[in-house]
């Protein structure tokens, strides 16, 4: 797990050809190598095992409710933004079985599920999703009620983040101060650079754990160039933010215009489908499903991602308590941007542009705001 | 467990057998729901005379002609959980949309001999006519589903069968959408879950087949869909299948009527 605050530490240069030996490594000391790949016509989260199922010379065009893979120029390995899958799917999984119960004659046995530990490597973090992490990680390891299947799967992930080299066209973590440069939270933490016809990689290690690793790459010193050249690639991703958001006062604007009629504006577009909430990389809510078999001698219960879009979930005796769909989108947007600071101490949203680029119908949490805000006086 | 097993029956109105045979389908389950139940009255599995009273009615098809209109009192009256399964049973099924023509001229086309014809004028649900305890919806229903269903009624719990949109089973899955990824239109986010998503998860666009979910904005998907390309024809056609008579389908069919 990682242990340091921001990556301190000397920086070195790892060139593209060598860099399969970080997977090289990564798997040697029993890691499940995550990382993104290319399929469907989208650029996902998956299992990989070697550099080749990287997207190389891919890149992405993103805005409201559309998406398109596009080829660069170049080879890029990390030349696009964030996609439709989060690294919640490994750390929280969808369904997560929680009991089982037997019942043999009189006697009734029930068993916990046990929590299954698993060692991830999550290669290729976005600054945005380490952020994301720090906040589920809020939720699910904190207090009494921490999570043991979370932590199980949270313990012992090694993290290798990646500055963004391009902005996504709904990309605003610039406005949430979650990115694009990595600060913390990582083991191993990449700049990818192709300036001058180079292609190679700037690392640096921000825990034990990454400076062991580091210590197996084959490297060389960064020089001062290169750590121009870093500088320069997160400048420029910072400069061309896809969407933007004032998040100072987001907080309190919501929460004073509670009838706005913005909100019944939204609820004739928004189809409560409940896209957003799954792909929103800090959005935690599950729902709890029972099950029975047929012989009537085992039972079972599991959780799995639910959303407040559903009218399940507002579920009480006699009815759903957010039966509309305007009430509906506006618990979204207040408790992604409004009561999450009351509940967590920080925003839940970091910017990342998932919910707008994967919503069907194009709904922007950025607009939204700026809508609500316009109509007050300045 | 109950000391005697339960009744089931397996009744058949204006359908295709397809939800039926789900049930026999069912491979692995069928012995253990054949343990578990007195399979009673199913003509499409076993014989057997209709008699007496049933715990549990599966029902399919949709009411087309006063004959059935008459017979589905009966069931009803011998039933006392009665589950409609299938789009036919819980809508009206594709049949239905005769309830947007002209029979009689249908019927002139279509037989040579017109006068040996007796129908009704509309496809109708099961819920039009009796009391309709739990639904299953599809076409064909989902198998897994059935299954969740005769257990949940075994053991007494409410079945799991959320009525939240197929986009949701999409992303649990991991999907990658269609919509958004390929510019495919896609009902999933109107329709109701069950199926798994089966269709986006072969890189297919939900044709819909679990009918209306809860609070459906089909108003805004059409716009979408018009967006992406789709002419007035094709949206209403995409709102004219299995599920053409339920009403929020039906009122979107009829919005792209010109
Ligand atoms: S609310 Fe939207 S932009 Fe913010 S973190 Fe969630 S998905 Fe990303
Ligand atoms: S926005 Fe909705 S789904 Fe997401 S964490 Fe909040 S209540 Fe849960
Ligand atoms: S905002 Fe978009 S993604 Fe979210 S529920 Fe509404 S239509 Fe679906
Ligand atoms: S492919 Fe269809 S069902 Fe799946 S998320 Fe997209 S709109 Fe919803």
């Amino acid at each position: 797990m990682t242990t340091d605050g921001a990556g301190s530490g000397p920086t070195a240069i790892i060139e593209r050809r060598d860099l399969q030996a970080l997977f090289d490594v990564l798997l040697q000391r029993g890691y499940r190598v995550v990382g993104p790949t290319r399929r469907d016509e989208a650029i996902v989260y998956d299992d990989i095992a070697v550099i080749d199922q990287l997207p190389a010379g891919w890149t992405d065009e993103q805005e409201g409710g559309r998406y398109r893979l596009k080829r660069r120029e170049d080879a890029a390995l990390f030349g696009y933004a964030v996609g439709p899958h989060s690294w919640k799917k490994f750390l929280h999984a969808p369904i997560q079985q929680l009991w089982r119960a037997r019942r043999e004659g009189d006697k009734t046995t029930v068993e916990h599920e046990p929590p299954r530990p698993e060692r991830f490597a999550l290669v290729g973090v976005r600054a945005c999703e380490l952020h994301a992490i720090a906040i589920q990680d809020k939720v699910f390891l904190n207090g009494e009620h921490a999570d043991p299947h979370y932590r199980a799967r949270r313990n012992d992930a090694f993290i290798v983040s990646v500055n963004c080299g391009k902005a996504g066209g709904t990309c605003f973590c610039v406005s949430m101060n979650t990115g694009p440069k990595v600060a913390g939270g990582f083991d191993l933490n990449l700049t990818e650079l192709l300036d001058g016809g180079q292609h190679r990689f700037l690392i640096e290690a921000g825990s034990d754990a990454g400076r062991e690793v580091l210590d197996q790459l084959p490297k060389r010193p960064a020089t001062s160039q290169d750590a121009k050249a870093a500088d320069a690639v997160i400048a420029a991703t910072a400069s061309s933010m896809g969407r933007s958001m004032k998040s100072d006062d987001v907080h309190q604007l919501l929460l004073r215009n509670l009838d706005h009629v913005r909100w019944n504006n939204v609820a004739e577009r928004c189809l409560a489908c409940s896209n957003c909430t799954m792909v929103c990389p800090t959005c935690f809510c599950t729902s709890v499903e029972e099950a029975s078999d047929l012989t009537g001698t085992e039972s079972s219960r599991s959780r799995r991602w639910d959303s407040c879009f559903t009218m399940d979930y507002s579920y009480v005796h006699g009815g759903s308590v957010r039966s509309t769909t305007r009430s509906r989108y506006r618990q979204w947007m207040t408790h992604k941007l409004s009561t999450w600071h009351d509940q967590f101490g920080t925003s839940g949203c970091v910017g990342c542009g998932r919910c707008i680029t994967w919503c069907p119908v194009g709904i922007d949490i950025t607009e939204e705001v700026a809508a609500i805000r316009s109509s007050e006086p300045h | 467990m109950p000391a005697q097993k339960p009744r089931l029956a397996v009744w058949k109105f204006a359908s295709c057998d397809g939800c039926q045979l789900t049930l026999l389908d069912c491979e692995d389950h069928l012995l253990a729901v054949a343990g578990a139940v007195d399979v009673a009255y199913f003509p499409e599995a076993t014989r057997g005379e209709i008699s007496g009273r049933y715990d549990v009615s599966l029902v399919e098809g949709s009411i087309t002609t006063t004959h059935d209109a008459a017979r589905i009192q009966d069931v009803r009256a011998r039933s006392n959980i009665l589950v409609t399964i299938g789009a036919c049973a819980t809508a009206g099924g594709i049949q239905a949309l005769r309830n947007f023509a002209n029979v009689k001229e249908y019927i002139s086309i279509v037989y040579a001999r017109p006068d040996y014809i007796s129908t009704l004028a509309t496809s109708t649900p099961i819920a039009a006519h009796v009391k309709v305890d739990y639904e299953l919806r599809g076409c064909p229903i989902d198998k897994r589903q059935l299954i969740e269903l005769i257990s949940a009624l075994l053991a007494g719990r409410k079945p799991v069968t959320p009525a939240h949109s197929v986009c949701l089973q999409c992303k649990l899955k991991g999907n990658v959408c269609v919509m958004v990824a390929h510019g495919k239109p896609c009902l999933g986010p109107v329709t109701h879950a069950g199926c798994g998503a089966l269709c986006p998860s072969y890189d297919r666009g939900c044709y819909g087949c679990f009918g209306p979910k809860e609070t459906p904005n089909t108003v805004s998907l059409s716009r979408q869909m018009a967006h992406l390309g789709m002419d007035e024809k094709n949206i209403k056609r995409v709102f004219s299948t299995f599920n053409v008579n339920a009403e929020e389908f039906r009122a979107e069919r009829q919005r792209h009527d010109s």
